[in-house]
């Protein structure tokens, strides 16, 4: 691992000024109020500065004096939600993830697919190292675009394959420079002069422009793909399209817990809706190089935000003429089930019935079949639903219960690769993995490590999984994983092939099919529809002067600049590190191009070009004014998320806060105006910044506390590292909506308040959610009319916090209320299940871990405190 | 008195025992003087329809290193109620129930007619029989059909109660579950990984009943004499009909240029260590059935690229054969661990080209199991010979018994020294076992584990009396034959021979030793020794030694005045096997040339399990010539039997060639056989077909139905076979028009004899 930022040692001391946009706050020494509901006696408050922030307060100060996270929300969502955004303008900041805004791509990437952390680079190295901002750019290369943007164009350039500049190999783009009467051009990239071959020569307007730069969208878009030929397939051979392979756990707590009949009831329908040819969600349209064809635009299109391309020989669709709506998908599928030995099927059209294959050799495993292992549903319909019917039954008086886990992602991988194919695995697992074979884990859950030096030895996982992600990557097999544990599994070494091969990890903890499953279905029907790129490598390439250095993100890394991820989906995103190699100019700025080449859900190969371009300042407050801090967060988290595992927290933490008082010392002393050294000045931009530091340093991961579950800690890091900064933005600062005084009519969801006890009332009624968990908060004397539409129940005393204790009302609160749930849901790619949680009640602890603006219940300042800790330390590197 | 001739025919009649000599000399001296070992041909299970089997224990002799049954040879005391063993002398009390015995109340071993007996003993639980097919699936479509069919059919023509498995084999081995029902269940082993016996039956779950529940059965009502992969067929017939018609090709795909994969030697491993765990010491059958050669994992012979042919004798000869001793060793391994247990392993191998015959024949002849060699699975020779295995017998009761052993027990002036067959040493070193071995020697007691009616056994004796201790005059030495095995209706039974010839001093009796000398039986015990041989030896150091031994044979026997080779003459008793020993000279037990190793392996291993007949048509094949002229009448196997007007029909018990004659063919092509007026041409053509038919009806394995005429290309099966009495080199020279020449540098049996008879009466020798 390359140095980071945080390592830097604090050289100079800054005096702070007060910026044009900086926020004045209130002088420390009114800082310290108690927040509502202390919490006494927590452990784990912060390195060496829980006990002088936890001092006796000296006056009560106003929580709404401090930056509030919904406020900054609110104002952007005032400001620039509901307009179009137009990516014309090299290194302009983008609304807030939060924001509801239509992109136009007139040349750079859409916010949805590329978010840096400041799009105003320091022009040199000293300039970055002094300010230790963190220069990132968050990619989500295949990122879901609303229904309202328009869709890539797919360019073909048929047997000549995608133009690339001959020297750093960057795709053409609208940073090429066309000279010498189009005849040549020069890359953006690298200054190398190419010629521009016979087949694309266009000449040049008055401008110097091509004439044809608004019907190519590789002249003038940020983000199109090109199709790739076959130099750029595995083996120079077609890819066929991907498998799902469903791999099933039936030792006796799947079975007895009944998920295996459920799950296997599912599947019957389920596999009716595998991703198909012509519903490819990203609405991609084709542009081909031979003019031979003509189609009109459709209305849709005109519609649309789009490019203002005029394309007078497109065509739409994903994959060709006659493929739109194809009935059927081309992903093949295949089933396995295994306790401590594996079972294989045979499910080929034509049998009579599936026959079970068992392999009992866990120790060297193979695939015993190819032919009618993996099969087209619509082929094998019949066989798959008796073999559904029969899976539950037959291993219904089963009482093993141990389980083998590596011999199965080794199963599946050797499947995929003797079919030629990539693909998914769907496991469906129990237990620990404590069978005799490769793989075997043991119980290493050590409370007795928590706060000391070998704690990230519970994070790092056992070798032979590296070793197995390695492989699955290299046969571009991505590995989902459906836990149902009753007790500790080992996630850090079981999540290891997910988290490196693309994949997800879903827990279930207690599996009960009452309570527990539809939450399990609604997360696996989206795992199983959702988009999905496979067998990727992603290049990131950049103009002279700086260059990517580090990559964080649910990845693989062969060498130090190819990224390989055995597949990649919508929600899955790269953070890249960027670090000066020379000095940048501000007149030409940063350019970074973003490749990924994949094969899509049909089988084709694909280049996904992302470009952006950003500017380059030599002044300090230019960057401080273009930072987004949700970009910051999302790189801090990934970037301590990965050091967890080779160093101790505290130092991962205290790094974290170091840094944290470092940027906004250098902001103090470089960019605000004078003012007296007991104000905290922010800069505009990061005005938020501590709160979410704040709540990243709380995580479950980062906090050492003996209550939480190791392996809780160990998938909250693993899911964060292929996080992208919608999804981190919620999970350090969750949106707590009110919703006892909503407006029962319309579609408005309430304004979130900011995540503090203080804003909770006790005749009141709250939805909290963070991406991952969404809890009802029941106040003690809410009113009784309020309970019984939404509960059903007469009272408070009445409301169950167990299962499913909300029920579907046919009134307009809990109509309301289930609008408001199923519209967040929908935004996030996991389903969340929604727990009720009483006032007072034992069930209220988890709740109150997700106020971040408050004193962790598991240790970690409040926000408060917290700002007052980086106050003091940004005052100490000032003098 | 009898004839000799007559006397060998009622010995082979009653007992199934042929000696070379049916007079012994009575010193070790004499003995090795005679050349042709004492040894005898044995049939233990011989079928005697006039036999009914006692139920009752046999009576053994109390001396516990002889246990020697009571026989017909032994003295008797009614009174006394003693009987001497005639072999070790001991006196031994009759057992309780024999209280009433008198010289007018015998039981029936005691019985000169009874010779041979067979006991019906009760020795622990009866188990069905059992039946695991080994099925390749690396096959073309059209074979695999064939096969599917000839299996299903089989089903039909096991015993009801009889377990039945099935195992297939390509790249992956599977193990099928026949009891469950909905799904079809297999177990599935990588073609590549050698597993230990206990691996095998950890992984098919058979180690521990507790976890079978994990296979969702209830493991309480399993008994410990079954399992799951090996059911009762009439309680899985379905689902094996099913299952069968089921069966895919191996699904890998073959790139070109490359064999199928095919892991035989696994397949097979996996089979013997399922029984070896499940039903040790049960009579069992694997049954392997094969369409070429295994090309990965132990025991593989070829591997699987098609530039590499597979191994041919030119490349055993120049050290060249890759995998021949590894492959050997293994197939050697698996098939002594079967035998231990009583499985026998049949391997039919269908296939063009070699299936790898020479590196697994041990299996099946280490075990008695069978060998079938064939085109195709789509023939009639697969097809009939298969379905002959399950043939009948006269009480509707399968030819096949299981888990034979052989005992042989001697008189103590002779030693056993060895037996040829389908079994393997039981280490038993008892006293009458001899150091000098000929054949597997070394014990006592062999292990026989697959026994047809017809399986027969070479046994070598030696004379062990000192030519200073003579034997007095009228002296007796016999010879017990102890066979235990479980029949095929699963009783266990023990098959009792017992055999006495006279002593004869070879320098006063020489004349009635040669008269007594059986010249059938020794050309085919002097042949499996010369085949015993050859698997070990170099080809022309046999012939070298057969021929040393012959020309021995006639100086001792032979009447001629020295240095006069045309004064040689040999007694009636021996005038035939000089004959023998040149066709068996010629023959493809001993030749090579134009035969591939398989095929070799194949022709050796059915040579040595063979009755005397089938034997001796196999060394000289039969020709039989129909005409115009008579009734069709036996010919002699010589280039001039080949006549233009004769219907030719030769029997080498691999092939039924029919020729045709050229002019006879000419008629045929003509169609006389069509018209009315030519019925009785008809009716000439018609003869061979139906005496052939009648052969075919009979024989297993099925041989191979060649019809062809002069001139036609299938017409060297005949011409290769025939003595070339006339060749291109000599035709002209006799200026004869009889007969057809035959091209060929080989030497005719003219030629034979006379380099014979100069040999023999030269004094340099």
């Amino acid at each position: 691992m390359g140095p980071m930022v945080w390592y830097h040692p604090v050289k100079t001391l800054f005096q702070c000024v007060d910026g044009p946009h900086g926020l004045v706050s209130a002088c420390p020494g009114q800082y310290g109020g108690p927040m509502g509901g202390p919490q006494p006696g927590y452990p784990g408050a912060f390195p060496g500065g829980a006990a002088q922030m936890a001092g006796p307060p000296q006056k009560k100060l106003d929580p709404d004096s401090i930056p509030s996270t919904t406020q900054v929300i609110e104002d952007d969502q005032t400001k620039r939600g509901g307009q179009v955004y137009t990516t014309n303008l090299r290194g302009q900041v983008p609304p807030l993830v939060t924001t509801d805004f239509v992109v136009q791509d007139q040349g750079n990437a859409s916010p949805r697919f590329m978010r840096c952390t400041t799009y105003s680079f320091p022009c040199t190295s000293d300039l970055a190292k002094q300010c230790q901002v963190p220069l990132a750019t968050i990619i989500k290369p295949l990122a879901t675009i609303p229904k309202n943007e328009a869709p890539l164009y797919v360019v073909n350039h048929g047997e000549a394959g995608p133009l690339r500049c001959n020297r750093c190999k960057a795709y053409m783009c609208p940073y090429m420079q066309f000279i010498d009467g189009g005849r040549r051009y020069q890359c953006g990239f690298c200054n190398c002069v190419n010629e521009v071959p016979v087949f694309y020569f266009q000449h040049l307007d008055h401008m110097g422009r091509r004439v044809d730069v608004y019907e190519r969208p590789e002249l003038s878009l940020g983000s199109y793909e090109y199709a790739a030929t076959l130099d750029y397939c595995r083996n120079n051979k077609p890819p066929s399209p991907p498998a799902f392979i469903f791999m099933i756990d039936v030792s006796y707590a799947n079975i007895k817990s009944g998920l295996v009949k459920m799950l296997c009831e599912e599947l019957k329908t389920l596999l009716d809706r595998l991703p198909r040819r012509g519903k490819n969600p990203w609405k991609l349209r084709r542009v081909r190089d031979g003019h031979e064809q003509c189609c009109c635009q459709s209305n849709e299109l005109s519609e649309s935000a789009g490019p203002l391309l005029s394309l007078p020989h497109c065509e739409r669709g994903t994959t060709g003429p006659g493929e739109e709506g194809a009935e059927s998908s081309g992903v093949r599928v295949g089933f396995v089930t295994y306790n401590k030995i594996l079972h294989f099927y045979n499910v080929k059209g034509g049998l009579a019935q599936p026959q079970m294959m068992v392999v009992s050799d866990v120790a060297e495993m193979f695939v015993p079949l190819l032919d009618g292992f993996l099969v087209n549903f619509q082929e094998s319909r019949s066989v798959i639903n008796n073999l559904l019917d029969q899976i539950p039954d037959m291993f219904a008086d089963t009482n093993e219960s141990e389980t083998v886990f590596a011999p199965v992602i080794q199963a599946g991988m050797e499947a995929l690769k003797a079919a030629e194919c990539s693909g998914k695995l769907f496991l469906f697992h129990s237990s620990l993995p404590t069978a005799e074979a490769p793989g075997k884990l043991r119980n290493r859950d050590d409370k007795k490590l928590i706060n000391t030096d070998k704690e990230k030895t519970l994070f790092q996982p056992q070798r032979l999984y590296e070793q197995l992600s390695k492989e699955c990557v290299a046969s571009g097999c991505c590995v989902d994983l459906f836990l149902f544990p009753s007790q500790y599994v080992d996630m850090a070494t079981m999540g290891e092939v997910p988290l490196r091969t693309g994949g997800s990890v879903y827990k279930y903890c207690n599996f009960q099919v009452e309570v527990d499953g539809d939450h399990f279905l609604c997360d696996l029907r989206k795992d199983v529809e959702k988009p999905i790129g496979f067998d990727a490598i992603m290049r990131v390439r950049t103009s002279t002067g700086f260059r990517a250095t580090d990559f964080f993100g649910a990845v693989y890394m062969n060498n130090t600049t190819d990224v390989e991820m055995a597949a990649i989906d919508c929600h899955k995103a790269v953070t890249v590190e960027f670090k000066h190699d020379d000095t940048l100019s501000e007149e030409t700025g940063a350019l970074i191009q973003c490749a990924l080449l994949y094969t899509t859900i049909s089988g084709q190969r694909r280049l996904r070009i992302h470009n952006l371009a950003l500017n380059c300042s030599s002044q300090l407050a230019d960057l401080y004014k273009s930072c987004e801090t949700d970009a910051l967060v999302n790189f801090f988290a990934k970037s301590a998320y990965r050091a967890m595992v080779n160093q101790p927290l505290k130092t991962v933490r205290e790094i974290l806060v170091n840094q944290t008082a470092h940027m906004l010392a250098c902001y103090r002393k470089n960019c605000a105006s004078p003012s007296a050294v007991s104000q905290l000045i922010l800069p505009d931009a990061m005005k938020v910044f501590p709160v979410y530091m704040n709540s990243l340093l709380k995580s479950a991961a980062l906090v050492g506390s003996v209550e939480l579950s190791t392996d809780e800690r160990a998938l909250h890091r693993q899911t964060v590292t292929g996080m992208g900064v919608e999804e981190s933005q919620a999970l350090f600062y969750p949106r707590l909506i009110p919703l006892h005084n909503m407006e029962v009519d319309g579609e408005a969801i309430p304004t979130p308040l900011r995540c503090s006890e203080e804003r909770l009332s006790e005749g009141g009624l709250f939805l909290l959610e963070n991406g991952r968990q969404l809890f009802l908060w029941l106040g003690q004397a809410c009113p009784p009319d309020l309970i019984q539409n939404i509960f059903n129940v007469p009272s408070f005393a009445h409301v169950s916090c167990e299962g499913n204790s909300l029920p579907k009302l046919d009134n307009p609160h809990s109509k309301k209320l289930w609008s408001i749930v199923s519209h967040i849901t929908g935004q996030r790619p996991h389903s969340m299940k929604l727990l009720v949680v009483k006032q007072k009640d034992r069930s209220e602890l988890p709740f109150r871990q997700h106020l971040v603006e408050d004193k962790g219940v598991h240790g970690g300042a409040s926000y408060m405190d917290f700002l007052c800790y980086v106050h003091r330390e940004i005052r100490q590197l000032l003098t | 008195m009898a004839t000799y001739q007559e006397f060998i025919q009622q010995n082979e009649d009653r007992d199934g025992v042929r000696f070379s000599w049916n007079l012994w000399p009575s010193s070790r001296l004499e003995a090795t003087r005679l050349v042709v070992p004492v040894s005898c041909l044995f049939t233990p299970l011989k079928e005697r329809p006039d036999l009914p089997p006692v139920q009752y224990e046999p009576v053994l002799c109390s001396r516990a290193n002889c246990k020697a049954v009571l026989n017909p040879l032994c003295q008797v005391d009614f009174r006394a109620k003693i009987w001497a063993c005639n072999f070790c002398f001991q006196r031994n009390p009759f057992p309780p129930s024999y209280a009433g015995i008198s010289e007018v109340n015998q039981p029936a071993e005691l019985m000169p007619q009874f010779s041979t007996i067979e006991y019906i003993v009760q020795r622990g639980p009866q188990t069905p029989l059992i039946f695991l097919y080994v099925v390749d699936t690396c096959l073309e479509e059209e074979d695999l059909q064939a096969l599917r069919e000839s299996l299903q059919m089989s089903l039909s023509l096991l015993p009801p109660n009889a377990l039945v498995g099935l195992i297939t084999f390509g790249r992956m081995v599977q193990v099928h579950e026949l009891s469950c029902e909905g799904i079809a269940k297999s177990y599935v082993f990588r073609g590549t990984k050698e597993l230990s016996s206990k691996q095998i039956q950890e992984m098919l779950g058979l180690m521990k009943p507790a976890s079978q529940g994990a296979q969702g059965r209830p493991s309480a009502p399993e008994t410990p004499a079954t399992c799951r992969f090996l059911q009762p067929v009439h309680k899985v017939d379905m689902n094996l009909t099913d299952l069968l018609s089921e069966l895919q090709r191996d699904p890998w795909p073959v790139p070109q240029g490359k064999r199928p994969l095919r892991s035989t030697g696994i397949a097979l491993s996996i089979a013997v260590g399922l029984l070896e765990g499940t039903f040790p010491n049960t009579g069992a059958r694997v049954m392997l059935f094969t369409g070429g050669p295994p090309t990965q994992g132990p025991g593989m012979v070829v591997g699987d690229e098609l530039k590499t042919p597979i191994r041919s004798w030119h490349d055993i000869q120049k050290d060249n054969a890759r995998h021949l001793k590894k492959a050997t060793k293994y197939y050697e391994a698996l098939a002594n661990r079967a035998a231990v247990n009583g499985h026998c392993i049949d391997i039919y191998a269908c296939a063009l080209d070699q299936t790898g015959l020479l590196e697994m024949k041990c299996c099946s002849n280490l075990t008695g199991g069978h060998i079938v060699m064939g085109d195709s699975f789509n023939t009639s020779l697969f097809k009939q010979t298969f379905q002959r295995v399950f043939s009948k017998d006269y009480n509707g009761e399968f030819r096949m018994a299981f888990g034979g052993t052989m005992e042989v027990k001697t008189t103590r002036e002779l030693k056993v020294s060895g037996a040829i067959g389908p079994c393997v040493s039981l280490n038993n070193k008892g006293p009458c076992v001899s150091e000098n071995e000929m054949g597997i020697g070394g014990t006592s007691q062999w292990k026989v584990c697959g026994l047809s009616p017809s399986t027969t056994l070479a046994l070598y004796f030696e004379v062990v009396n000192q030519h200073n201790a003579p034997i007095p005059q009228g002296g007796r030495g016999a010879v017990q034959f102890i066979t235990q095995y479980q029949h095929s209706n699963t009783q266990r039974r023990v098959r009792v021979t017992t055999v006495a010839r006279n002593w004869a001093d070879a320098q006063s009796q020489i004349q009635h030793i040669e008269s007594s000398f059986d010249q059938e039986a020794s050309a085919v015990l002097m042949a499996r020794l010369g085949v015993f041989r050859a698997e070990s030896e170099e080809g022309p150091d046999v012939l070298r030694w057969l021929d040393r031994q012959l020309i021995r044979l006639c100086q001792k026997f032979g009447q001629f005045n020295k240095d006069d080779p045309t004064s040689f003459r040999l007694s009636e008793s021996l005038s035939l096997y000089p004959q023998f020993m040149f066709h068996l000279r010629r023959s493809p037990f001993l030749q090579v040339f134009n035969n591939s190793p398989d095929e070799s392996s194949y022709y050796r291993h059915h040579f040595v399990r063979q009755d005397l007949t089938q034997s001796l048509i196999m060394i000289q094949p039969i020709l039989y010539s129909y005409s115009f002229y008579g009734p069709p009448e036996p010919v002699l196997l010589d280039s001039s039997s080949i006549l233009p007007d004769r219907i030719l029909l030769m029997d080498t018990f691999f092939q039924l060639v029919i020729y045709h004659g050229e002019t006879i063919a000419q008629w045929r092509k003509a169609g006389y056989q069509d018209m009315p007026e030519y019925e009785n041409f008809k009716q000439l053509l018609q003869a061979p077909l139906d005496d052939a038919q009648e052969i075919l009806q009979a024989r297993h394995p099925m041989p191979r139905y060649i019809d062809t005429e002069h001139g036609g290309s299938q017409a060297r099966f005949l011409l290769s076979k025939v003595n070339p009495s006339q060749t291109h080199n000599n035709l002209y020279a006799w200026g004869q028009e009889t007969g057809a020449p035959i091209l060929t540098d080989d030497v005719s049996l003219q030629v034979f004899m006379d380099h014979l008879k100069k040999l023999a009466v030269s004094s340099a020798a």
